[in-house]
């Protein structure tokens, strides 16, 4: 029988972004909040993006945000995705501030720049959970 | 101190480029060295530093001094840079400053790579969390910085395809390219996607091959047996981010790069009269001519229509065809033929009366930049 049990490659968890993915695997998506200067930050690292401070918490976000950039990939360039594409990626502009790479729920067509979107989450049985931004109504931010 | 005209290339060199089976990245640089120390009039022992990009396909420690050994130079300056696609100009720079300071008087830096035929792991490997989304390889992030400029300045899909058609027009006249047939808009148009709105014709090819460049003192480089072509100016600028964490992605490292290089040179966009401009991706010469200043920011889809760009328009661009046309190689043929249209070596792709040209080099997702400018004379 012919069954495709190629698993989409796994993100690198490690001490550093453990607590983002673990907020994804939640559905609480979470970032790293500066105690001293207040700001967001992604990716994960361990001292803050803008002042260096080491003082800061995993801290969940509003998930609301806009589309900044996309693309849709029709190369198939890992067996995984050959039933996907072609399937969107996305760059997502939070409301705090910060950019994450994420995939989009709708059809690729729809997808324009300043779209509205808000936080979705997509399981897969691999083990690990996707960010999967929503189309907001009738939205532009 | 300003530099300018202190410096000047006085070899290059290079092998075939495409598919070549069996030949590794060690043996195509060595080829390149020879060919460059030939066109120099120079032997080994003449050349003191050895300066390489490491081949990406075959990240290695101490490169620079493996290939001394295979081109039987013991030197007194070794290096091998990481800047991507931005590495040779950078190495310039390197041989500039070790020559100014007595470390060395004359360097050669080469690149040679198979990924073509030997290992591409490089290219297809994932970034980081990207390879979740599906973000393999170099189109797709590039394809996000493409779509971005299309929305924020109305750049076309006929826009990128004009760069890609002046390019293989210029290599179809370059008897060493790759690509010997020119293509037209209907084409490009035809062409599939890769990733949305990058087409296969809006890609350069992974190829090998190797070319490779002798630097001196303009001094050492009077008399020679080619006329020197002068570094006029130098500059760079490095983004650095990945692609959703910088603050643009339609102004590049070229926005700071182009303008130190320009003014260390003394020049305008206006002087140049032909450029060589890193070209990956159709969307990335685009980019840099406006950040270069030769036109105004989001006017580069414009720029590039109406034959501007192809040999007999106002700004020549990729004469022997670049990463598009004669091949993929990341950035040293393009330093190989600006010196060759300063020399007024091309042939039936010759810009007459050419005399200043600009050259760029560029790596990861326009993540590193950095500019040259060459001359045939020091104005």
């Amino acid at each position: 029988m012919a069954t495709d049990v190629t698993e989409r490659p796994a993100p690198d968890v490690d001490e550093e972004n453990a607590g983002y993915w673990d907020s994804l695997r939640r559905h609480e998506l979470a970032l790293q909040r500066c105690a001293d200067c207040g700001r967001f930050w992604s990716p994960a690292g361990s001292f803050c993006r803008w002042c260096l401070s080491d003082r800061w918490s995993w801290e969940r976000v509003s998930g609301r945000g806009t589309l900044y950039a996309f693309t849709v990939v029709h190369q198939v360039y890992h067996p995984a995705f050959r039933e996907a594409a072609p399937y969107p990626a996305a760059v997502v502009e939070l409301e705090e501030g910060p950019r994450l790479l994420a995939t989009v729920d709708c059809a690729p067509r729809e997808l324009r720049v300043g779209m509205a979107l808000e936080v979705g989450y997509r399981d897969l049985p691999e083990g690990f959970t996707l960010l999967a931004f929503r189309p907001v109504t009738g939205g532009t931010r | 101190m300003n530099p300018r005209g202190r410096y000047a290339v006085v070899g290059v060199g290079n092998t075939a480029y495409g598919k070549l089976a069996g030949r590794s990245a060690m043996s195509l640089s060595v080829e390149a060295v020879r060919n460059a120390l030939a066109d120099a009039g120079l032997r080994p022992a003449d050349v003191d530093a050895v300066l390489t990009k490491a081949p990406t396909s075959n990240f290695t420690m101490l490169w620079s001094a493996q290939v001394a050994q295979a081109v039987g130079i013991v030197p007194q300056v070794t290096a091998t840079l990481d800047q991507a696609g931005a590495s040779n100009i950078g190495l310039v720079g390197y041989a500039m400053w070790c020559i100014e300071t007595g470390q060395c008087h004359t360097a050669v830096i080469v690149y040679g790579d198979n990924p073509a035929t030997g290992s591409r792991a490089t290219y297809a490997r994932p970034r980081g969390e990207g390879a979740a989304y599906g973000m393999f390889g170099v189109p797709p992030w590039y394809a996000l910085i493409a779509q971005r400029h299309m929305h924020e300045y109305g750049t076309t899909s006929e826009q990128l395809g004009a760069v890609a058609v002046a390019c293989r027009k210029h290599a179809a006249m370059n008897p060493g390219a790759q690509f010997q047939s020119p293509i037209t808009l209907e084409d490009h148009h035809a062409s599939r996607f890769v990733a949305e709105p990058l087409r296969l014709l809006d890609c350069c090819p992974i190829s090998d091959g190797a070319a490779a460049i002798v630097v001196t003192s303009a001094e050492r480089a009077s008399g020679m047996r080619k006329p020197p072509v002068y570094v006029l100016g130098i500059g760079q600028g490095h983004p650095a981010w990945d692609v959703p964490y910088r603050s643009t992605l339609t102004t590049s490292g070229a926005a700071t790069s182009g303008p130190m290089a320009f003014r260390m040179a003394g020049i305008t966009p206006a002087d140049v009269d032909v450029a060589q401009l890193y070209d990956c991706f159709t969307i990335v010469p685009i980019v840099t001519l406006e950040d270069y200043g030769f036109c105004a920011k989001g006017e580069g889809g414009a720029f590039v229509e109406q034959g501007r760009i192809a040999l007999g328009g106002a700004l020549p661009l990729n004469t022997s065809g670049g990463l598009l046309g004669e091949t993929g190689m990341p950035g040293m043929q393009l330093i190989v033929e600006g010196v060759r249209q300063m020399r007024g070596e091309c042939g039936g792709r010759q810009v007459p009366d050419a005399r200043i040209c600009v050259v760029s080099g560029q790596g990861g997702v326009m993540t590193t930049h950095a500019t040259l400018v060459l001359g045939k004379e020091v104005p």
